[in-house]
């Protein structure tokens, strides 16, 4: 493996979660819905997943798990803001202290125990391409999910029929609903697919970023994610560049420490939330290209007039 | 079977008042059943979860020296999110006030007189507000999303304050221990009743900012401009309200007072700079901000009854050992019985079974 | 029904009992983390555990967990000293100042502050000598690399971290003069995915031994996946490296704190500044595993002459990192150099900031 391959792949594994969590709540805010419990679900999903893990034995049905715990936990987000209309801004942060919480809880009894890793998944030939085969192709299943789900998110989003209600709603939920779309059936389904993607970031801390479960482990990963969607404006293809630009300056910021620059270490850790915002200014001038990709009807509560 | 909300022609006064106390209802029986689940006594938890940590005097001053940075904070908040800006990074504007304002004391640390503390205050409020200006400026130039470069810029000052600490503010008397000088008196915020207690001016000002900005938002001009820009850029301009003043006035303001807080916290509770200053204030009165609707008055409650879960959790896991994670727990109960029950204030809740609706439907046509 | 009152009442005659025979000594733990972080905390509360074991109904241990430093600790504090604790532990260095800022108020009431330097009539601070694990350490990293350059991943640099880099180097450099370090910081004491990407950094610039002084598995996890040997950080981290971990030094406050809760008992507490060392048991050295038996003895050979006090790790002649002399031959560090470390020794690639 020569150095930039391990470079490389070093910065996939780092941001697989920030773009599996991002590309979910992009979904989520596409609909209209502002969720700011992105931590809490992704800390869920981690636990559960790596709790699986060990009961069962399998890595698999652990991602599963997460999964599932990731939806699970969102739909009582879902709940509150949907059917209740509670404030989406408070609900969130709400759902991250309870997620935090929760998971200690869920997590206590194990603590220390050394997990199980999710293996890697060679592709036939592909992964013998020089240079790119063995950091595209030769990897676990979670990765190749999230890069699915960007070009499979961009195609719902753009290409189906679905996509295009569900973004109608997010740009204005009165007209939607005056066209006879159910608003909330579709806030409620892209909720759900947001707690799913975070829980299964969750599961890949816990599975394969370091197999093992600590409290807090997610360490404000669903924050960078929030913040990622808002640096995409909400287009998945530039949640993987973003993903990806934050991921590398993380990674490469360690290095630079390696290498004995002399910088201070507290400027260098600065570097990645420095360059995502010195991007977004450069990407973000044209007022009209940002303002036609942002749902305007974000974090507004619904509520059908009969 | 569903739940259907149906809009009040009006906003209910009665649940407006009774919907905190129905929450809190709600909260104490889901708590008993955690607590009983995890056999603890559910009495002995609430018990210390709700009362105790009002029976003592030094308690209750605890519970404002707690209180009054979140008040202070959400305070502020309110009138950014009032005005539809989403500033997310009052925790950066809260550290950058506790740096600037620690200038004074750290680099004339001799120097004793009645104007340091004031200067400090100003200091910290400018330094909260010229952090908070960044993501104003560049929201205004240059469209940049506010969201993304206030929660960004919470890193990076953490990251600052850090280095600070560490580097040049160091103590030369501290054997190179991360913290800066102590601050001398005349540098630290006055306690209000130090036989009783710890409580100093703090939540002094975060009654002060309360009020004025209950009344700013009330009875004059820039409240109103605050409202209407928020409801409706669009209809802001037609009244001749300039949404770009409104932005960098919604954040210097907030800005400002997320400084003070974080000032008053460094030369009041802490009484130097050291690498951790907040408990998450910023983020936290976030969530106060709402849960008073974003009503000052409404804030000032939610930040005692927020500051109370922190005291009653501490004194839960000592008198009960009931383990901090379920005190998190308990604490998103209640933040979410609360913010349900909101929903009662302007809207019926009702169940509809599937036959009542069916009778509906015939009934209506 | 006759019989419920009987049990009851015989209940209550018991608890009566119990409670007039003596009182139970109440001894508080004040935590920065979480008591099952792994590491650091959990190593304290390791010890509150034993405390509890050794004495049984004598004593009363209660903790608080994930305190954060400044006005809550202080208030913890308070509640601690008010709520009848006579002896009060606070385990981490942003507590000093809020620890002696409640004993003023509470002369009664003992207090210990960890890793810290100040000290009152009723405020102990005790530490331990880490860097005396980390020389060990050094030794085998100088006899086990191929490469001579090991990879240190950083917490925070405080003049305990630098002890400790320095005092790994100078156990390496005994072995082969022209080891060299590598140091990444990553800003935290415990963030599991940053600690193992700052070991895959390392590990892809070619260093073959990784050490740490952040608290969590992640870094022993990579090692071990990348198939180099690395050392474990405040507690035994062997599970997260059967063939991984060489040593590990594991902090063992459990001797410490029933000896000092002993001394409470019997009258005899009084206030010092413990700055003990692998001599004294406050910590202890993991097995040595994953290495030749020539490695193996030359540990314990070390090991032994730190105990015996025939070797002390900071002992000249050493050259600090811009070539100027720190120590002349045969000079011995006083403690309050050593106490406020805040300069590397010749071989470290890394800048602290000044």
């Amino acid at each position: 493996m020569t150095l930039a391959e391990a470079i490389l792949l070093t910065i996939t594994t780092a941001a697989t979660p920030l773009l599996l969590a991002a590309i979910g709540e992009l979904v989520v805010e596409r609909s209209g819905v502002l969720n700011l419990g992105v931590e809490g679900m992704i800390v869920i999903g981690a636990v559960v997943a790596f709790a699986a893990a060990q009961l069962t034995g399998s890595a698999y049905l652990g991602a599963l798990f997460g999964m599932a715990a990731g939806c699970l936990f969102s739909l009582l987000f879902a709940f509150l803001t949907l059917t209740l209309v509670a404030n989406q801004v408070a609900t969130g942060l709400a759902l991250t202290i309870l997620g935090l919480g929760l998971s200690g809880m869920i997590g206590e009894s194990f603590v220390g125990q050394r997990g199980v890793q999710l293996d890697e998944i060679a592709i036939p030939f592909l992964s013998s391409i020089p240079l790119i085969g063995n950091l595209l192709f030769n990897q676990d299943l979670i990765f190749y999910v999230s890069i699915f789900s960007v070009f499979g998110v961009s195609w719902f989003l753009f290409k189906t029929r679905l996509g295009l209600q569900l973004r109608a709603i997010g740009d204005s939920h009165g007209s939607a609903h005056a066209l006879g779309i159910s608003v909330i059936k579709t806030r409620y389904l892209a909720v759900m697919f947001g707690g799913a993607c975070a829980g299964l970031a969750g599961a890949q801390l816990s599975l394969v970023y370091t197999p093992q479960w600590v409290e807090n482990m997610s360490a404000g990963r669903g924050w960078i994610a929030l913040a990622l969607v808002v640096f995409a404006s909400w287009r998945p293809l530039r949640v993987l560049a973003g993903a990806y630009l934050f991921g590398a300056v993380t990674i490469g910021q360690l290095h630079a420490q390696a290498l004995g620059f002399g910088i201070p270490s507290q400027f260098l850790s600065a570097l990645p939330y420095l360059a995502t915002i010195i991007v977004l200014v450069i990407i973000s001038r044209n007022r009209r290209l940002t303002l036609m990709n942002t749902p305007a009807s974000l974090g507004q509560s619904f509520v059908p007039d009969r | 079977m569903r739940i259907e909300l149906e809009k009040r022609p009006a906003h209910s006064a009665l649940f407006s008042m009774l919907s905190p106390f129905i929450a809190l209802g709600l909260t104490i029986i889901a708590g008993a059943i955690l607590f009983t689940a995890l056999g603890k006594n559910p009495f002995d938890a609430l018990y210390s979860f709700f009362i105790e940590p009002l029976t003592e005097l030094w308690s209750l001053h605890e519970l404002l020296i707690k209180a009054a940075p979140l008040i202070l904070i959400a305070v502020g908040l309110s009138v950014c999110f009032r005005s539809n800006n989403w500033n997310i990074g009052a925790e950066g504007q809260f550290i950058m006030g506790g740096v600037v304002g620690s200038i004074v004391p750290i680099y004339f640390h001799e120097w004793n007189s009645f104007v340091v503390l004031p200067l400090m205050l100003i200091m910290g409020m400018i330094g909260g507000a010229l952090y908070a200006g960044i993501p104003a400026l560049l929201k205004t130039r240059f469209n940049t999303n506010e969201i993304l470069s206030s929660l960004m810029l919470v890193y990076v000052a953490e990251l600052f304050l850090d280095w600070l600490v560490r580097g040049p503010w160091r103590n030369p008397e501290g054997f190179n221990f991360p913290e800066s000088r102590s601050f001398n008196d005349s540098a630290v915020l006055p306690e209000l009743f130090p036989a009783s207690g710890g409580a100093n001016l703090g939540i002094v000002f975060a009654l002060i900012a309360t009020l004025l900005t209950w009344f700013m938002m009330r009875h004059m001009l820039k409240g109103f401009e605050v409202s209407v820009l928020g409801q409706s850029a669009r209809a802001g301009r037609f009244a001749g309200f300039s949404s770009t003043k409104m932005i960098f006035f919604a954040f210097l303001f907030s800005g400002a007072l997320a400084g003070l807080a974080g000032i008053s916290e460094v030369s009041g509770a802490i009484g130097r700079l050291q690498p951790d200053i907040s408990p998450a204030y910023g983020f936290t009165a976030i969530i106060v901000a709402f849960l008073g609707r974003l009503n000052p008055l409404g804030i000032f409650a939610a930040g005692i009854i927020l500051a109370l879960t922190y005291l009653g959790g501490e004194a839960a896991q000592i008198s009960i050992g009931l383990p901090d994670k379920v005190a998190r727990v308990f604490q998103g109960f209640l933040l979410f019985f609360v913010l349900a029950c909101d929903t009662l204030i302007h809207y019926r809740v009702r169940l509809v079974t599937a036959i009542k609706a069916r009778t509906e439907g015939e009934g209506a046509s | 029904m006759k019989k419920l009152i009987l049990a009851l009442s015989t209940a209550a005659i018991l608890s009566v009992a119990s409670g007039a025979a003596q009182a139970a000594t109440k001894v508080c733990f004040l935590y920065v983390g979480s008591k099952t972080d792994g590491g650091w905390t959990q190593a304290h509360d390791i010890g509150r555990q034993e405390l509890q074991n050794h004495f049984g109904d004598k004593v009363e241990t209660v903790f608080l967990e994930n305190v954060p430093e400044g006005p809550d600790a202080e208030r913890a504090i308070e509640r601690f000293a008010r709520s009848g604790c006579e002896l009060i532990f606070t385990t981490s260095f942003g507590f000093m100042e809020p620890t002696l800022k409640v004993a003023k108020k509470f002369p009664d009431v003992k207090f210990e502050h960890a890793t810290g330097y100040k000290t009152e009539e009723n405020v102990t601070s005790y530490n331990s000598r880490f860097y005396e694990g980390r020389y060990i350490q050094g030794k085998i990293a100088g006899m086990m690399s191929k490469v001579g350059v090991a990879g240190y991943i950083g917490s925070f640099p405080i003049p305990e971290v630098v002890q400790g880099i320095n005092s790994f180097l100078l156990g390496a450099q005994s072995v082969n003069p022209d080891f060299a370090i590598k140091v990444v910081w990553v800003n935290s004491w415990f963030d599991a995915g940053k600690e193992a990407d700052a070991a895959k950094a390392l590990i892809d610039q070619g260093v073959d031994i990784i050490t740490q002084h952040t608290d969590s598995t992640g870094p022993m996890q990579v090692a071990s996946e990348r198939g180099i040997k690395a050392f474990g950080q405040a507690s035994d981290m062997i599970d997260a490296g059967p063939e991984t971990q060489l040593t590990a030094i594991v902090d063992t406050w459990g001797a410490y704190y029933i000896k000092r809760t002993q001394a409470l008992m019997d009258g005899t507490w009084t206030t010092q500044s413990i700055w003990d060392g692998l001599a004294d048991g406050i910590l202890q050295m993991a097995p040595y595993t994953n290495m030749p038996d020539d490695v193996k003895q030359a540990a314990m050979d070390t090991e032994a002459k730190i105990v015996s006090g025939e070797l002390k790790p900071f002992t000249g002649p050493i050259t600090k990192q811009d070539g100027t002399e720190w120590l002349k031959a045969g000079e011995e560090a006083d403690d309050g150099t050593l106490l406020g470390l805040n300069f590397y020794i010749k071989g470290v690639d890394d800048q602290l900031p000044q």
